[in-house]
């Protein structure tokens, strides 16, 4: 009784798929997971696609000065282009009727986010022209000015995700999403 | 054919003036109404213009709107933010209808407008699927197609309105990051369903191939409902600033998921926790909290005249017209008022009602010259009704920016000036 009727469907699919696929049109073309590599620059929270290479604080700081803080401001405080906004600062200013200052240290929940963030969009001017050395070593430079990490400590694709981020916990779904 | 008018005056129908909203549906006659302070004296005498007596100007390969409407234009910051950054505003107040010329959406980008050659263009959709699977516009273009009219609003639209104090800033400026297109292209699941999806799949992360590679995660479920890969906008290809040469269109949701110059959708289990997911379009509310994830672009509505800018000529009949919209579905109910909310009357809504869509309304005001405040109030079929100012404000405080769409007001002083106000 609990077998006979998937059997049945199982049976009338396979009668009519032939012909059903037939109609469908398919003009994608196959590539090869490894042929994506040089596309695939997401990375997730959990440090899924982050690159080898390694970087530390005091190596990001010369990377910062030459190619960030024209417009990020001197240790990612006043920025001088009012969108790039600061990326230090503002902890305790998410306090109820405080005027927020949402920067790396005080806002973003997840390390990750930082170097996926610097490696597709920045510089802003030659977007995608580091390389990952360079990216984790200024990542960490930033987390560093921010007060969560060591100047020596090591940013890796095993340590950077497990950078705890002092708003990690900050965030909450919005209850009116539709289901 | 005549249509059968009515004669009899048209009763207020809310404090301030408001009047019936039976001369829109019905064509009745407001007798009593005065003109709109236009001097009731004979006209000039005609006399026949020069562009009647000389052949005019021949074809264009590509048409323009008059040299007389060079005003109409998107608005948007000078620097010192580097060109293309941001946004440019839609200039909502100075049009009609429900479609915003494609010249004239908004547009918010991260990194400029990218110039993408279509035939070098490839959209790629992997990860967590059976297949992965490489696409040319030409490719694209070749599937079942699908339209639709829907709005695109950018989730930090209104934003100046959280503004503890209300600004001297007119309809572009308020509600101007709002547009709405007919969009045409593939629908998302066919290209999924090709692909295979794995069964662990519960997320999307689209990307760009603007130089910021802008990219957020979408949930799956979305991507199968109503989601769009738009390779038309207003039956013309997509133009460069919305997305050329193809763009996601995610009807209802907020305006930065509708990824632009779509390159890339990898299947994950995961959202990526992008910084525009993370440190951007999130809402910090009164607590230290702050919600994520905010899809749907909830009801709302605006006033695009009159409003700040557009002075009324003396006491009189006016047309109040305006924008409803809601990324829930249908505007089901827009009501006006002249008086600040203390009362309120039903609009006339303009068809097509599409769900998430944009709505025309249409109110009737007999301006009596005196002080009164112009607002409206959306209703949408899910019954959300637009919140008051204060409503908003109690709910999440004004320190969240994103989503703002609380009711605006537009108060009418005697010399019949408008301004934006908190009332």
């Amino acid at each position: 009784m609990f077998t006979l009727k998937p059997i049945a469907a199982c049976a009338s699919m396979l009668t009519i798929a032939p012909a059903a696929l037939a109609q469908v049109p398919q003009f994608g073309q196959p590539i090869a997971p490894a042929d994506i590599a040089a596309w695939d620059i997401s990375i997730g929270p959990d440090g899924a696609g982050l690159p080898p290479s390694r970087g530390t604080a005091i190596e990001g700081e010369a990377i910062y000065v030459a190619k960030c803080q024209a417009c990020h401001g001197e240790k990612g405080i006043n920025p001088s282009v009012a969108l790039s906004g600061a990326l230090v600062g503002g902890m305790g200013t998410l306090a109820p009727d405080k005027t927020p200052i949402k920067t790396v240290g005080s806002y973003w929940p997840y390390a990750t986010t930082l170097f996926d963030y610097t490696r597709r969009a920045m510089p802003f001017q030659e977007s995608k022209s580091l390389t990952a050395d360079e990216i984790y070593a200024v990542s960490a430079y930033i987390l560093n000015l921010n007060g969560i990490i060591g100047s020596n400590d090591v940013m890796d694709a095993q340590s950077l995700p497990k950078v705890r981020m002092p708003n990690q916990d900050g965030f909450i779904p919005f209850p009116r999403n539709p289901k | 054919m005549f249509r059968k008018t009515h004669t009899e005056p048209v009763d207020p129908a809310a404090g301030n003036g408001i009047l019936s909203r039976r001369i829109f549906l019905e064509g009745a006659v407001v007798v009593g109404a005065t003109g709109a302070g236009l001097s009731r004296g004979s006209a000039e005498p005609l006399t026949v213009q020069p562009w009647m007596k000389v052949p005019g100007a021949g074809f264009a390969g590509y048409g323009q709107p008059s040299p007389f409407e060079s005003k109409v234009v998107k608005v948007f910051p000078p620097p010192p933010n580097p060109p293309g950054v941001g946004a440019s505003r839609t200039p909502l107040h100075m049009l009609e209808g429900m479609i915003t010329p494609s010249g004239l959406h908004f547009e918010r980008s991260h990194s400029g407008v990218p110039e993408i050659d279509p035939d070098q263009h490839r959209l790629v959709i992997h990860g967590l699927v059976k297949r992965p699977l490489v696409f040319t516009v030409e490719a694209l273009s070749r599937y079942p197609m699908q339209s639709r009219i829907a709005f695109i609003e950018c989730g930090g639209n209104s934003l100046a309105l959280n503004a503890p104090q209300a600004q001297p800033l007119n309809v572009a400026a308020t509600h101007g990051l709002m547009g709405c297109s007919e969009w045409t292209g593939v629908r998302l699941s066919t290209l999924l369903d090709e692909a295979g999806i794995e069964p662990e799949a519960r997320w999307v992360i689209a990307e760009g191939a603007d130089a910021a590679a802008m990219s957020r995660s979408i949930p799956l479920t979305k991507a199968m409902d109503d989601a769009l890969l738009c390779l038309y906008q207003n039956g013309e290809r997509v133009r460069p600033s919305n997305g050329y040469p193809v763009r996601l269109l995610l009807p209802g949701f907020e305006g930065n998921m509708n990824v632009k110059w779509l390159r890339r959708l990898k299947l994950t289990a995961g959202p990526a926790m992008t910084k525009d997911e993370t440190s951007k379009y999130t809402i910090l509310l009164k607590n230290e909290k702050a919600w994520q994830f905010v899809f749907p672009m909830e009801v709302k509505s605006v006033i695009t005249r009159p409003s700040p800018g557009l002075a009324l000529r003396g006491p009189g009949f006016y047309e109040i017209s305006g924008l409803a919209w809601s990324g829930n579905g249908s505007i089901r109910q827009v009501d006006v008022s002249a008086d600040g909310g203390r009362s309120w009357a039903p609009a006339a809504l303009q068809g097509p009602i599409l769900p998430k869509a944009p709505v025309r309304f249409r109110a009737a005001w007999q301006w009596n010259g005196g002080p009164a405040v112009l607002q409206s109030r959306a209703t949408d079929e899910m019954g959300m009704v637009q919140p008051t100012r204060a409503q908003f404000a109690n709910e999440r405080g004004l320190r969240g920016i994103y989503h703002y769409n609380a009711i605006a007001s537009w108060r009418i002083d005697e010399k019949g000036e408008a301004s934006n106000v908190y009332a």
